[in-house]
Formats: structure tokens, C-alpha cells, sequence
């Protein structure tokens, strides 16, 4: 005989047991703190218990920058048109609607003009929900564009990567947006107009291997995932575990790679006086 | 289903009548054996040009990695002279996935690089199976610097996989090391030309093949990742490679047709490897014509015409606030 019997209550999923939350609390991924989701925006995003910088959106990220968090969005509507007619498991147009409308962004990146410290500056933000930020042919035309303009302005541009790399759907179209965005910023370098690059979670594959690592000062926000290979290709290449910390920001910053590591709270200041070294007022 | 294995397979069966059709030969003429010997021909030919016409993507992805396809050495032997290699970026180490250094061109001094993959297990370790390191990259941009410096020509040759992917390539800055050469190469103020001989990886080709003329072997491949890497991510199953490859537009077909190079040089029946002498000889003229062309170029333009060549690359895209202009 048995000396345990089965219960007749079915099992319940552990969805269902979760008491509803949403909404107002969140749980910090590095500490595991329980954080109310107020309290996290006031901290512009950042865990106010261990420091963890949490994800920020591209909108979020131009008004945390801008003075008074006003700016004027340029090139708005410029939207793939699905070159290569990309298919997987999912068409690359369903793709792109998708990411549309869950981030009412035509495309990865947006491009903002307005003021930082009183000084008339372009700043570019990705976006990491539209397709993990990637970069086709219209980031790399927004990014032109930016660059362009800031020559004929002579005022500097700052961008703030979160990407994955180079699109995969626009093929070898996105691989040259690499060539084009560089030259660009060639150009730039010899206008003598300053160029910040702020990296944050993560930058990685073609948007490091171009723009920004290109910066005439290279930062980053705390604990990014930043590197050319992402982690998973590596481990699977030389068939070894990775270091702790490996291609973490501090980690770059310990090989010469960054020049300084920022805390989102001081990001604003540092660039205004990074602007001010650069250009007279 | 396509299978590479087809390639090879096919092959077979054009070499089986081709013994078939020196036998017919060797026997006594006459009428019967001529008109045999029409026939057979005549499928011969057409077996050939149905098997080489008709390669999928991922059939050309495995002519561009076959293993006796002639490499960057193979070409500067054969159409340079007075080779004599530079090494080493000055910073860290030399990379031997990376080759360049001073060479004469139909009497011309001028500076040659690519990327060397080796034959047998012993080269390829020493060549990291073709993978360059950053050093390799930074060596790459010295050299090009000093054609720059004195005013020569720069000839570059692409064929990786991808740039290495490994711990010491990160530590010491992959991404910056090609970041930096896609950057200056853009500036550079002597003629660039590029060519494509095998596989186009990513950045990793890229970094050196920022030119005023970008040139692609008709079975070479360039991607923005390989086959197998797209699979693996898009499918979760690298065996779909075969479908990615498709996806990916990669040929050198369609890079013309999507405007991102400029010629496809065509390679001997079969592939290069089939006639390394004839493929050096086609390159050579195409390389020829490409450096008389861009000599007629002053250096001011030169460096503007190559900026707006790479900022043309990738209209595509649809403003929908001009369409709404245009319609209200």
C-alpha cells in the first residue's frame, strides 16, 4: 500500500500562483532587489540598491540628456523598404511592423536636435527594442545625415549605442552602412567637429567595429556588455568558459579601450565638459 | 534538394564523358563514330554550362571556400613582382593571417595586402585558419599609410571567414582595430583597389576593403555574416545554412545588382581553382584597367569620389513624410 496518495487537486501553473504585481514593481536582474518602478525612474533607471543600470529606452535617453529634456526629432519617417525581400522564420516587413508599433519608432535609431549645457548639439540614441537595435540602411542614412549636418553647424554630435550589430536582413547593404558611417565620421574629424560616443548594455558586432569606437572620447555606462564577437560566438569558437567580467565595460576600460567609464547620474555633466574642452562656448 | 556534394558529383559525370569521348577518338574514323563523337560533344557542353550556370548560393559559398582556390599569395605571385613582405603592426605582434608588402605592377611600385589562409594543418594554424587579429588589421593600415606616404597604389585582396573571434582579439580591441581601418582607409589619398577572391566576412573584410573600386570574383561571397552564423541565430539550426545563404543575397550577382561593387571578373569554367593561371590573367587585366582608370583621378577627388561612392550605398529606405507631402 501506498504511503502516499495523490492529490485530486490539479496542479496549478506557477503563472497562475504569482500574486499580480504588474506594473508597480520590478525586480532588479543584478541584486535581485524588489525595486518600485517609481522609485527606478527617479533614479533614471538605475537600481538605487547595487547601481545596476537598467535598459533605457531611446526617448528616455534623449530627454535624461537634453537641457530641460526638450529636442527636435529630425528624419522621423525614414523606414526600411525591405531591400533583399528578407525571410526566416518570420518575414523581415512583419518584423518591421512589429517592432513599429511596440516602440512607435519607424526604425533604431532617433535623431534629436537641441541644446546640451546651452550648446546646440545633435544627439543620436538607439532604440534596443527595434530589433535589438540593429543597423540597416536607414540607421546608417540617419546617421549620415547627423554627421553632415553637423559639419555645415560645426556643432558636435553625440551618439549612445545599444545594438546588437550590423542587420542581418539587409545582408551586405547593412555591412556597408559600417564603410559609410566611418567615412563619414572621417569627414567629421577633419571638420574638427567633436564626436562623444556613449556605449551602453550591451554594443556589439558592426556598431563597435564603426561608430562607436570612434569617438574622439569613448565612454561607457557601468557593466555593458561591449565587443566585437558576442560572448556565446567566443565560447563556442575556442571552447573554453569566459573570464568573469569578460567584455564588460570595466574590463575595456582596464585595456585601453574606453576612456571613461560614466554612471548614468553623471553622464550629462561629463559631456558638457568633455563639449567644453572641444569648442569654445 | 541542392546539395554541394552535387557540384563535385556533376563534375564527375562531364569527366566520365569526356574519357568516353578521347576513346571514341582513338578509334578508326568514320561516319559512325563522327557523329558519336558530334553528340557526345554536344552533351558535354551542355552538361557543363547546366552544372555552372545553374549554382545556387550556397554551391558558390563552397567554390569561394574550396580548398584549392588560389589565395593571396597564389595572386601576388602571379601578377606581381619583386614582392618583398612587410611584417608586423608595431604595437603587438605580426599576424600571419594578414599579408602585404612592396611589389611592382607592369613596372609600377605598389603596395599589395590580403588576408592568407593556409593549405595544409600546419599553415592553416600558422595563419589562424585565415582569421586576422586586430594586429593584423593594424598592420594592414601601416603599410597603406606608408603607400600613402610615398604615393603608390594600394592593391587589396579579400578572402576570411570573419575576423577572429577569440579572447586576445577582444582584449586588444577587434572592433577598434577594424573600426579605425574602415575610417583612415576612407581617406587614404592614393588609389585603393579591392577584390574580392573568396569569402567576404563581415567586418572582418570590410576592414580592408574600403575602396575606390571594389572588384568581386564571380564565385567569391560577401555577407554580412556567414551562412551558418545567420542560420544559427534565425533558425536556431546551423543546418540551415543552405536557405540562409539564399536569404542573405551574397553572390557576386547580387552585390552588383544591389550597387554595392563595381565588376564581377569571371572565373574559369569550374572555378578558379580549375585555372589558377587564367584566373591571375583576368584579374590582371581587370586590375589593370582599374589602376589606369583611377590614375586620371586627382587626389582631391579621389578621396571624395570614394566618400560618396560608400554614402550613395543603401538608398533604401522610404520617407513617409514625403510621401504624405507629396499626396496632400
Amino acid at each position: 500500500m501506498a504511503w502516499f496518495k495523490k492529490e485530486k487537486t490539479p496542479i496549478v501553473s506557477v503563472e497562475q500562483k504569482h500574486v499580480k504585481t504588474e506594473g508597480l514593481w520590478t525586480k532588479c536582474a543584478s541584486c535581485k532587489q524588489i525595486i518600485w518602478k517609481k522609485d527606478l525612474a527617479a533614479n533614471l533607471n538605475v537600481c538605487p540598491k547595487c547601481n545596476f543600470h537598467f535598459k533605457v529606452g531611446a526617448r528616455e535617453r534623449l530627454e535624461m540628456l537634453f537641457d530641460e529634456g526638450a529636442y527636435f526629432e529630425l528624419d522621423a519617417d525614414f523606414a526600411s523598404n525591405d531591400p533583399l525581400h528578407f525571410s526566416d522564420t518570420k518575414s523581415y516587413r512583419a518584423r518591421l511592423k512589429e517592432a513599429q508599433k511596440a516602440t512607435g519608432l519607424k526604425d533604431a535609431i532617433i535623431t534629436g536636435d537641441g541644446k546640451l549645457g546651452g550648446r546646440p548639439t545633435l544627439i543620436q540614441a538607439m532604440e534596443y527594442r527595434f530589433i535589438g537595435g540593429s543597423m540597416g540602411a536607414v540607421v546608417g542614412e540617419k546617421i549620415c545625415r547627423a554627421i553632415e549636418l553637423c559639419i555645415v553647424r560645426r556643432s558636435p554630435l553625440i551618439i549612445v549605442s545599444v545594438s546588437g550589430g550590423a542587420r542581418m536582413m539587409e545582408g551586405a547593404i547593412s555591412l556597408m552602412q559600417l564603410a559609410k558611417i566611418s567615412a563619414g565620421l572621417g569627414r567629421l574629424d577633419d571638420a574638427k567637429v567633436p564626436f562623444i560616443s556613449v556605449l551602453t548594455d550591451p554594443t556589439t558586432g558592426g556598431v563597435t567595429a564603426s561608430f562607436a569606437m570612434l569617438g574622439d572620447v569613448n565612454i561607457a555606462e557601468p557593466g555593458a556588455l561591449i565587443g566585437f564577437a558576442g560572448p556565446r560566438v567566443i565560447e563556442q569558437t575556442i571552447r573554453q568558459k569566459l573570464p568573469a567580467g569578460f567584455q564588460r565595460s570595466e574590463f575595456l576600460l582596464d585595456h585601453g579601450m574606453l576612456d571613461a567609464i560614466v554612471h548614468r547620474k553623471e553622464l550629462r555633466p561629463f559631456l558638457i565638459q568633455s563639449l567644453n574642452f572641444m569648442q569654445a562656448a | 534538394m541542392a546539395d554541394p556534394k552535387d557540384i563535385y558529383e556533376q563534375r564527375e559525370s562531364v569527366e566520365d564523358l569526356e574519357r568516353q569521348l578521347t576513346e571514341i577518338k582513338k578509334l578508326s574514323p568514320g561516319d559512325e563514330s563522327e557523329r558519336e563523337i558530334a553528340l557526345l560533344q554536344a552533351r558535354i557542353d551542355r552538361v557543363k554550362r547546366e552544372v555552372y550556370s545553374k549554382l545556387t548560393p550556397w554551391q558558390k559559398v563552397q567554390l569561394a571556400r574550396h580548398p584549392k582556390r588560389p589565395y593571396t599569395l597564389d595572386y601576388i605571385q602571379d601578377i606581381f613582382t619583386d614582392f618583398i613582405e612587410l611584417h608586423g603592426d608595431r604595437r603587438f605582434a605580426d599576424d600571419h593571417a594578414v599579408v602585404c608588402g612592396m611589389a611592382n605592377f607592369h613596372g609600377q611600385p605598389v603596395m599589395v595586402l590580403g588576408q592568407q589562409k593556409g593549405r595544409d594543418t600546419k599553415q592553416k594554424i600558422f595563419r589562424n585558419f585565415g582569421q586576422p587579429k586586430p594586429e593584423g588589421y593594424r598592420k594592414a593600415l601601416r603599410v597603406m599609410k606608408i603607400a600613402e606616404k610615398f604615393g603608390r597604389p594600394i592593391f587589396c585582396f579579400v578572402d576570411v571567414q570573419g575576423a577572429y573571434p577569440g579572447i586576445d582579439a577582444e582584449e586588444r580591441g577587434q572592433a577598434e582595430a577594424i573600426a579605425h581601418n574602415l575610417r583612415e582607409m576612407s581617406r587614404l589619398r592614393v588609389p585603393i583597389v579591392v577584390t574580392i577572391t573568396g569569402e567576404g566576412g563581415s567586418g572582418g573584410a570590410l576592414a580592408i576593403a574600403v575602396g575606390d573600386v571594389v572588384n568581386m570574383l564571380e564565385y567569391s561571397v560577401y555577407s554580412v555574416i556567414s551562412p551558418e552564423g545567420c542560420a544559427s541565430i534565425m533558425w536556431r539550426d546551423a543546418a540551415h545554412a543552405e536557405t540562409a545563404a539564399s536569404a542573405l543575397r551574397l553572390t557576386a550577382d547580387d552585390l552588383k545588382e544591389l550597387g554595392l561593387i563595381d565588376t564581377i571578373i569571371p572565373e574559369p569554367e569550374g572555378g578558379a581553382h580549375n585555372n589558377p593561371k587564367q584566373m591571375s590573367e583576368s584579374l590582371d587585366k581587370q586590375l589593370q584597367k582599374d589602376l589606369e582608370m583611377l590614375k586620371r583621378v586627382p587626389v582631391d577627388q579621389l578621396t571624395d569620389r570614394r566618400y560618396e561612392k560608400f554614402r550613395r550605398m543603401g538608398q533604401f529606405f522610404e520617407d513617409a513624410s514625403a510621401h504624405s507631402a507629396q499626396s496632400s
